[in-house]
């Protein structure tokens, strides 16, 4: 798998990360070392195996449906840039 | 339990330049599931909360935040699927679909892309027991997959010009999507679909079925295609003998679900007939301008870059647990209608809408049991209680009359104790004022008249004063209607219609 500077800047944009057109190129770059890197796994013959999810043996863990969390506005909105009557406010969005 | 004993309806077509064109269609259904908390925090569903104050710090995407599964949501997903005679995948996954919306503070949504908690099952959508007098049509339409997932917050567009303002309490809340096969065929098997889905939910309580505050809402892929391909499309399972589709996202309207599909139906024709090919894509529907258009914007975003939540573990669950949510489900819908037909004798529509609600099938059956008669349950509930309910814009869970004292009124009824109007008129007092219908008719003197004598006189008495009118009726015997209706107007309906009838017929003649 190779990455183009084409696909270096969708991926950029997908993750809303600003990159300067003139540094693409060395990210393509490095997005290839790091997968060329990960390629190195296909080596390994896993036929058969069972993909391993954990490496402790433990069952997801759950919670009975009771409320036990909320009611707290002003701290989920403490590190809001613009808050206004108890609604996170932000610039217009709309289809 | 399926009755397959029903003819397909017909396939929807829209005439075309040279020939007629057939819908294809497929829904993804969002349903919101009943339950306290969310999916993976412990934040209160609750519709209508102050802005933002049901937020975990899960929900709003702190750093270092941990999801943990509310099993009870599992709980009802799987009970879903058993109700959609589903399979049910004892090892299911999370993954993460990512995307970036003021809405979705984690900038992904948690859910079941690659390993869906439930797999194939079937809805049996019936059409036309609308009325009472089409007969029921009814199309099987599979069920692909329902999987577990987080719904996004709220965002309000119109209370700043230049802003909008996002409320995360839903955030986080657990939805179901429900996704069909290319089965339906037609706007109107789409609403009944959709309908027939959400009374299930509603009997399974696994969904209050609530469109308009949003807790179900509809994404419907529609495609064309000629008369003919789509047989060959069921035959092979090949989607290369369909049409391009595109998906109409968001519906929360009957009315609107089935414009959207007419109107997008008719512009892929359009398009197709001018030589042009369809574009697979995202479409919103607007109700004011009756149009479905593109959301291109939404395009690149569609690269949702999924993978395996590194927070979750696969979620396991024992084929026990499975079973014994099984056993405590309701009678469901199909099974209730058949067996209201074949214990109580009712036709197909009256079964259809006493089954309409598990509230409404509680009520008819308290009455049938009680009144010993099933049909005469059926007319009283469907067209007095109903009707009269509807006038009040009630619903029954708000009727003033139990079912015990429907049952009353109706076996005087039985009994000839009352005749069908003097009936109507207690049925009035009852829901009015309450009380026991059986005293009511005694302390009120409402007791049917089948003392001859009585009767006898009053037929005198009207015959006397109406000479003219019986020289009519003896040339023409149909007119002796009219001295019924007298001698009922003089006896206040009290009168046995049918010893009246009689005897008006043996006075005239004689």
């Amino acid at each position: 798998m190779s990455i183009d500077i084409e696909t270096a800047r969708k991926v950029a944009k997908l993750a809303r990360i600003a990159v300067p057109e003139e540094r693409l190129p060395a990210l393509a770059g490095e997005f290839n070392a790091i997968l060329g890197f990960i390629e190195q796994l296909n080596e390994v013959d896993v036929e058969g195996v069972e993909p391993m999810v954990s490496v402790t043996p433990m069952r997801l863990p759950r919670r009975v449906d009771v409320v036990t969390d909320g009611s707290q506005q002003e701290a989920v909105l403490a590190n809001a840039p613009d808050a206004r009557e108890g609604f996170f406010a932000v610039p217009k969005v709309v289809e | 339990m399926l009755d397959l004993s029903y003819d397909l309806p017909k396939v929807k077509t829209i005439a075309g330049a040279k020939h007629d064109w057939e819908l294809v269609i497929g829904m993804e259904v969002h349903a919101q599931v009943s339950s306290n908390s969310k999916l993976f925090s412990g934040a209160s569903t609750l519709f209508g909360a102050e802005a933002n104050s049901n937020v975990a710090f899960v929900d709003a995407g702190m750093p270092g935040m941990l999801p943990v599964i509310n099993e009870f949501c599992v709980e009802q997903a799987v009970r879903t699927g058993l109700g959609l005679k589903a399979q049910i995948n004892l090892t299911s996954a999370f993954d993460r679909k990512n995307y970036f919306y003021p809405d979705l503070p984690q900038g992904y949504q948690i859910s079941q892309l690659y390993h869906p908690i439930v797999g194939e099952g079937e809805v049996l959508v019936e059409m036309g027991a609308g009325s009472a007098k089409e007969a029921p049509t009814a199309r099987l339409v599979r069920i692909e997959r329902i999987h577990l997932e987080q719904d996004a917050g709220k965002s309000i567009h119109d209370m700043d010009p230049a802003m909008s303002f996002v409320d995360l309490n839903r955030t986080g809340v657990a939805l179901m999507e429900i996704v069909s096969r290319p089965d339906i065929r037609g706007p109107e098997e789409a609403a009944a679909y959709l309908g027939k889905l959400r009374q299930i939910l509603r009997y399974l309580g696994t969904c209050d079925g609530n469109m308009q505050s949003g807790s179900m809402r509809a994404d419907v892929n529609v495609s064309i295609c000629l008369p003919g391909a789509y047989e060959k499309y069921q035959e092979t399972q090949d989607f290369s003998h369909l049409g391009t589709r595109c998906e109409i996202k968001n519906m929360n309207s009957m009315r609107f679900i089935q414009a959207a599909i007419e109107v997008e139906a008719r512009r892929q024709i359009a398009i197709v007939e001018a030589g042009g090919s369809v574009e697979q894509e995202t479409r919103l529907y607007d109700p004011d301008k009756n149009e479905t258009r593109s959301m291109r914007s939404k395009e690149e975003a569609h690269d949702y870059r999924y993978f395996p939540d590194p927070d979750l573990l696969p979620l396991e669950i024992e084929q026990s647990w499975v079973d014994a949510i099984e056993a405590s489900l309701p009678e469901l819908p199909d099974a209730k209608k058949a067996r209201f037909m074949s214990d109580f004798g009712l036709s197909d529509y009256d079964a259809s809408v006493l089954t309409a609600e598990t509230a409404d099938a509680v009520y008819f059956e308290a009455v049938a049991e009680a009144a010993g008669d099933g049909k005469l349950a059926a007319n009283w509930v469907i067209n007095e209680l109903f009707g009269r309910l509807k006038k009040d814009d009630a619903g029954i869970a708000d009727s003033p009359v139990s079912p015990a004292q429907l049952a009353g009124i109706i076996a005087l009824i039985k009994a000839d104790e009352i005749s069908g109007k003097i009936a109507k008129d207690l049925f009035e007092i009852v829901y009015t004022e309450g009380g026991d219908p059986a005293e009511i008719v005694a302390a009120r003197g409402m007791k049917q008249v089948t003392d001859t004598g009585a009767i006898e006189q009053a037929v005198d008495d009207i015959i006397a004063a109406n000479p003219a009118q019986v020289e009519k009726a003896q040339q023409n015997p149909k007119l002796a209607g009219w001295f019924v209706g007298q001698v009922m107007k003089a006896t206040g309906g009290k009168a046995n219609p049918a010893v009246v009838n009689q005897i008006v017929a043996k006075k005239l003649a004689g």
